[in-house]
């Protein structure tokens, strides 16, 4: 069995390891640029001018093929929505290179941001303003027509279960789960080829969450998008993932299939095939030490 | 070409945007619009009080026009703010639209929102005091409250800047830089009567120029060509300020992606 797994204390590995990668990644790859290649790329922030820089994410490489959707697992602080917030424009390279469908982020900076849009963990929004005067404003700033935009507001949100009545009043009036979905919503109405879920599911209810998870596979059916997906929850990341990368200390651990690493952990440290015992395997931590550091610090 | 409409629409984004904003806080803004009328005829009953009709004019006329430059500056410092307190800045910044475009789109509704503003509150003045405007020069006044416009939304692009930095203390700056033009511009007085070290600072502040030209233009009636020497600084710091605050716009963007400070604040 073809297992991937990043040795992080190898030198250059992304060299020694690209063999492994290209075997487990996929087998039929379409034609064309991939949807998304991070190539060798590192970020560190300067919190106190006395300390040395600290790396949040440390020469990560990975490659998302059109329609695919990729898991990203890691504790919090592990480098998971810096990675997000890089393939996003929001924050600057370090080092290394992203390419979105063939374009680079640095030189093409407006052509990607045509293609990719993203869902945060806190739906922010001007939180007096309707969801129809969100989406409205979303729809401006991608250049969309204002009339088709309303009308793509109303089947998007009615497909996630949120009623044209609901469109006229402040966002603050809904709820957590609501307003997740208005996000996911306004993302979705500009049409993005490349769609960034950083934790799109987390705090809502198992309805709610069970309407994400089910809209995000018809996106990848119906739409053809491509998914990079962040989350903490390791059955939604089973369900809907084709692949799983899993990051520790702002480094790529592991990435391969769900099924191929619950194997890996079995046969090589004799556990259960659980995608729990790949994650604590990987980050070298358990679930509750994640959740518990996310009741301090629930940005990463 | 092709960007064209695609920018004014996104510019268009900004004003609807902040017009909503607008409705949706209706009660702030006639909170906003009373405190301003009283401000305003309070400083201008002093006038009243002294029995000289000159100088009434003269603190009506500044009362009413700082408070259109003060709302504007203001509405454009405080976009950063905004959106850094409710966390939208990512996502704008994520959107395909260029700085100008952002920065452009809010100044204009600024300028609206100015102009409404001050419209009503020119009239409920006007009503009060029942000032007689039969031979003022309205033209004049126009014109360099656009010229004026221009180069304070220049200051206040470079002062949006401060936010970004960090939104507290950026917020607090905008309020003393704020402040101090209100000290320097000549508002209730001539800048004559200031120490020397402040007169050369006023004479780097727009309001100065437009508070002294439309004193003029409304109260004496002067025609636009003896107003010359209040239009060409006007025209030199629209010239310089707004590609300046674009200019420094980008550059804080680019220090805000390197150190990660576009994140939400509060």
């Amino acid at each position: 069995m073809s297992i991937a797994v990043l040795d992080t204390n190898t030198p250059a590995h992304g060299s020694t390891v690209a063999p492994v990668l290209e075997s487990a990644a996929s087998a039929a790859r379409p034609a064309g640029p991939a949807a998304l290649v991070v190539d060798r790329v590192t970020k560190r922030f300067r919190v106190n001018r006395r300390k040395p820089p600290v790396t949040a994410v440390d020469d990560i490489s990975l490659e998302i093929q059109r329609g695919e959707i990729y898991g990203l697992l890691g504790a919090n602080g592990s480098g998971k929505s810096t990675l997000i917030r890089l393939v996003s424009g929001l924050l600057s390279l370090d080092a290394g290179r992203v390419e979105v469908f063939g374009h680079d982020l640095v030189r093409e900076e407006m052509a990607v941001k045509r293609l990719i849009n993203r869902v945060s963990v806190d739906a922010a929004f001007f939180k007096k303003l309707s969801p129809a005067e969100n989406l409205s404003f979303a729809a401006r700033l991608y250049g969309l027509d204002a009339r088709d935009a309303r009308r793509r507001s109303i089947e998007i949100m009615a497909r996630l279960g949120i009623g044209e009545k609901r469109l006229g009043r402040p966002v603050e009036e809904m709820s957590r789960g609501m307003q997740q979905k208005v996000a996911i919503a306004r993302a979705i109405l500009t049409s993005p080829t490349l769609l960034l879920l950083d934790e799109p599911t987390t705090g809502l209810d198992p309805r709610s969450k069970l309407d994400v998870q089910t809209f995000v596979e018809e996106l990848r059916a119906e739409r053809d998008a491509t998914i990079l997906l962040t989350t903490h929850d390791l059955a939604e990341a089973e369900r809907l993932c084709g692949r799983i990368g899993i990051l520790a200390g702002g480094r790529l651990t592991v990435e391969d299939t769900p099924e191929r690493l619950k194997a890996r952990v079995a046969l090589d440290h004799d556990l259960p095939p659980t995608l729990e015992n790949v994650f604590m395997q990987y980050t070298g931590r358990s679930l509750d030490d994640d959740v518990e550091e996310g009741e301090t610090d629930p940005d990463d | 070409m092709i960007t064209l409409p695609r920018d004014a629409r996104a510019s268009f984004a900004f004003v609807e945007r902040n017009f909503n904003l607008t409705k949706r806080y209706w009660g702030w803004e006639v909170a906003f619009l009373v405190y301003a009328i009283a401000g305003s005829l309070s400083v201008s009953l002093i006038g009243q009080s002294i029995g000289d009709r000159r100088l009434l004019m003269s603190l009506v006329v500044g009362a009413v026009f700082w408070n259109y430059l003060s709302v504007v500056f203001q509405s454009i410092g405080d976009t950063i703010t905004w959106e850094r307190w409710e966390g939208t800045l990512e996502y704008t910044m994520m959107a395909p639209v260029r700085r100008s475009v952002q920065l452009l789109g809010s100044a204009f509704y600024a300028v609206l929102y100015g102009l409404a503003h001050t419209t009503v509150l020119l009239i409920v003045l006007a009503l009060f005091f029942s000032l007689d405007l039969g031979h003022a020069n309205f033209g004049a006044a126009a014109v360099f409250m656009v010229v004026g416009s221009a180069s304070l939304i220049g200051i206040g692009m470079l002062a949006a800047i401060l936010p970004m930095m960090s939104v507290e203390r950026g917020s607090q700056m905008v309020f003393v830089l704020q402040s101090c033009l209100l000290l320097i511009s000549g508002v209730y007085y001539s800048v004559d009567i200031l120490p020397g070290w402040m007169q050369v600072l006023s004479r780097v502040s727009p309001a100065t120029y437009v508070l002294d030209a439309v004193r003029k233009a409304l109260i004496d009636g002067a025609p636009i060509d003896t107003l010359l020497p209040d239009l060409w600084p006007l025209l030199i710091m629209a010239v310089v300020f707004i590609p300046a605050g674009i200019w420094g716009f980008g550059r804080a963007e680019r220090y805000a992606k390197r150190t990660g400070k576009l994140k939400r604040v509060g």
